[in-house]
């Protein structure tokens, strides 16, 4: 952790300079700025490019590199985290000549793409999670992230104005600090505009186990939940299974308002195009890019899903107004909170980026579940 | 064999009967694999895919440079030991899908046992043995289960070791999530680095770990054990006729058992290569399908040891090649896969043409 807290302080001032960059870069249209030299950049993703979720936001934002002159993106999907992502890197920079590699899946970095960069010290690697470390790492990779759990805090703002049963559902893949602290932002959501409400989460044990979470999701509905949402790799099957259960749901990672016509409310949306805009724009310059990336609402890193059906009108009123006060970095996590064992986890108030909430370990009072 | 080699009349033709099985154990897999090429080549013109561009990658990528050559060899390592762990227990008749099981496990139990060894200073000469073994002695033991269940409790074989294998995983999650978790990988539960010290280099002058190694000289070994030993003898024996084995008076248990651990060991020094030489800890990503995939690479092996080896390269290849077929033709992952699907579909076709190639048959037309 004390790693993390270093990188992160740092995340924010970098963070900062980088956004504060990117707008003024923004200005000049890219017919005018060129590529130095000829860039071929390398994305690697776990799954496949149109998977509703984690991946399809990646390759959806990759669009945006796509249009620099002078950059060849190529792109590989379906590659584990395994030596398999080491070699996929390595044969995108040995037989395509890549000098700038996106590795867009948590368990990437460590070995594979710490090892790899200093084994190519003139490639550049960009991944996507806050493990960089300016200390240990190459100073040819870095990281970008974006804290979802803001967007994840506004799809409950809508949700409490939504559910009937004050129950909300949650689907979730590993009781890990990122998929915790999603699940307690829409609980406090939720909680803002209707304090009866609770959560209710199961855990599926895996990022993908598409059986267990449609599963997951009935047994939901049938205790009574009238509004799912999730934490998996693909929130495809969750978001089908409530539309066709009558459920309103609230989607993750990427846009799944196609797969729910009726119910569908909103959803937690990565902005990857914010960071990939100022990828863009360095390499047209010819500029190094920066090695760490971070926000959220407040940078214009996330951003929550075009209101569908689902939503009612003073949903979506609470919601944009949830929206303003996070792009003034309102808080989420306002203390005293108890988790749901009673012990009092939170006692003052934590600012949405607070590298203490990286090491979250807890449901808050109101969510119904177990980490353990 | 001996007996039935002297018998058979195909002598007659000039041919004698040993030679003919090397034939048909070399043109048959060769023509299956020719055929399902030009299978997926149909499946790639009808996509308006050019198959020359396709089988040109399939080359560069897997075999065109010194990188590719060894990407495909770094690929095709866990591939033979898994590989191995699937043909040996084939050859006494059983079949066994438990190797992704045993590999996770004795990866996990390779990354467990190096904490205390680690913590406490030993040197990594003294250390990587103990994890390999420790490793070997899992996976033996989880396949060995199978073994005896199968044996004794008469518990199919195929079942229970398939199952045995969620049971593994399971047990790896729950100490990687639990008690065993390093309190640094908060996002990706893992157990404790086993630190530079203890990781395998690569083989000198190379990027491929040492696994590829182990792997061709296990293949080498058992190749001779399962065929210039009495153990193999009778093993084989037992898998043509458990009855007769055990009429013989052959201890068929033994032998049952003994095969499944040979397997597991080798699935379990597997999941060590890929603690200490890939991963340098135990977490989710050991549960990658190599257990699976070495079902097809002994398959098209036709569970001989020695043809293991080749088959995993070229199964290697078409992994490490997938990536270039995907970034080039701007084709799915799922092409290979397609590929693979073929291959495997047109070889159990072609077992059907052992003894049936008219012109290498005696002419009395007895098998052999």
């Amino acid at each position: 952790m004390n790693k993390m807290t270093v990188s992160r302080r740092s995340i924010l001032k970098t963070g900062l300079k980088a956004g504060a960059a990117g707008l003024a870069a923004s200005a000049l249209p890219f017919g005018l700025a060129r590529a130095q030299s000829p860039i071929t950049l390398g994305a690697v993703y776990v799954g496949p490019r149109d998977d509703f979720g984690w991946n399809q936001a990646h390759a959806v934002a990759m669009d945006i590199l796509k249009q620099v002159p002078g950059v060849t993106v190529i792109e590989e999907e379906n590659v584990p985290e395994t030596d398999a992502v080491a070699q996929s890197m390595e044969s995108m920079i040995n037989l395509d000549g890549a000098n700038l590699i996106l590795a867009t899946s948590f368990g990437y970095y460590k070995p594979f793409v710490v090892e790899t960069a200093k084994k190519y010290p003139d490639v550049q690697f960009r991944h996507a999670a806050p493990l960089w470390n300016a200390d240990t790492d190459p100073k040819n990779a870095g990281s970008y992230f974006c804290y979802l759990n803001q967007a994840h805090y506004v799809d409950g703002v809508a949700a409490g104005l939504c559910t009937k049963s004050n129950k909300i559902g949650f689907v979730a893949a590993k009781p890990i600090p990122s998929v915790l602290s999603n699940i307690n932002s829409v609980l406090l959501g939720a909680k803002s505009t209707n304090p009866d409400a609770t959560v209710q989460v199961i855990f599926t044990g895996e990022w993908s186990l598409p059986v267990r979470e449609a599963e997951a999701a009935n047994a939901l509905i049938d205790a009574g939940c009238d509004v799912i949402t999730c934490h998996v790799d693909s929130p495809k099957v969750v978001i089908q299974t409530a539309e066709s259960r009558g459920a309103k749901s609230c989607g993750h990672n990427a846009s799944q308002a196609p797969l729910a016509p009726n119910g569908f409310i909103t959803g937690a949306e990565y902005k990857w195009e914010t960071i990939y805009k100022i990828y863009a724009d360095d390499l047209a310059k010819g500029e190094e890019l920066p090695n760490f990336i971070a926000g959220g609402y407040h940078n214009d890193m996330l951003r929550n899903t075009a209101y569908g059906a689902g939503a009612t009108p003073e949903a979506m009123k609470a919601a944009d107004a949830a929206i303003e006060g996070l792009k003034a970095k309102k808080p989420i996590y306002v203390g005293p909170l108890k988790d749901n064992k009673g012990n009092v986890v939170i006692e003052g108030t934590m600012d949405n980026y607070d590298p203490v909430l990286d090491g979250m370990n807890y449901l808050l009072e109101g969510v119904q579940g177990s980490i353990t | 064999m001996s007996v039935m080699a002297s018998s058979a009349p195909a002598a007659s033709r000039g041919l004698n009967p040993r030679a003919v099985r090397m034939i048909e154990a070399i043109l048959i897999p060769i023509g299956a694999l020719v055929v399902s090429a030009l299978l997926f080549s149909i499946f790639l013109i009808l996509l308006g895919k050019s198959p020359a561009q396709f089988f040109n990658l399939i080359w560069v990528g897997g075999f065109g440079s010194a990188f590719s050559i060894q990407n495909t060899l770094q690929r095709s390592a866990p591939l033979i030991l898994t590989g191995l762990a699937f043909a040996i227990p084939a050859r006494i008749g059983l079949t066994l899908l438990g190797a992704e099981g045993a590999l996770v496990l004795g990866g996990f139990t390779a990354a467990a046992i190096a904490i205390p060894l680690v913590t406490g200073g030993w040197p990594a000469f003294i250390g990587l043995p103990i994890m390999a073994a420790t490793a070997m002695a899992t996976g033996a033991a989880w396949i060995g289960i199978a073994g005896w269940l199968r044996h004794y409790r008469g518990v199919n074989e195929t079942i229970s070791s398939l199952l045995l294998g969620y049971i593994a995983i399971a047990i790896m999650n729950f100490f990687v999530e639990g008690a065993l978790r390093d309190p640094g990988s908060a996002n990706k539960p893992s157990t404790m680095p086993i630190g530079d010290a203890y990781r395998v280099g690569p083989i000198p002058g190379t990027s491929v770990h040492w696994g590829l190694a182990a792997g061709i000289i296990l293949a080498v070994l058992l190749y001779i054990l399962m065929t210039r030993t009495t153990f193999g003898f009778a093993a084989r024996m037992t898998g043509g006729n458990v009855r007769a084995a055990q009429a013989q008076g052959l201890p068929v248990g033994f032998l049952v058992v003994a095969c499944c651990a040979i397997a597991g060991a080798c699935a379990g020094l597997a999941g060590f290569y890929e603690v200490a030489a890939v991963h340098g800890q135990a977490n989710a990503s050991l549960v990658a399908g190599y257990g699976f995939t070495g079902i097809l690479v002994a398959f098209l092996a036709r569970q001989n040891p020695l043809a293991v080896v080749p088959v995993a390269i070229m199964f290697g290849a078409l992994a490490a090649a997938g990536g270039l077929v995907q970034r080039r033709m701007g084709m799915p992952d799922a092409t290979v896969l397609v590929l693979q699907g073929i291959i495997f579909v047109v070889l159990l076709v072609s077992e059907t043409f052992y003894g049936r190639i008219p012109f290498l048959q005696p002419k009395t037309g007895e098998r052999t």
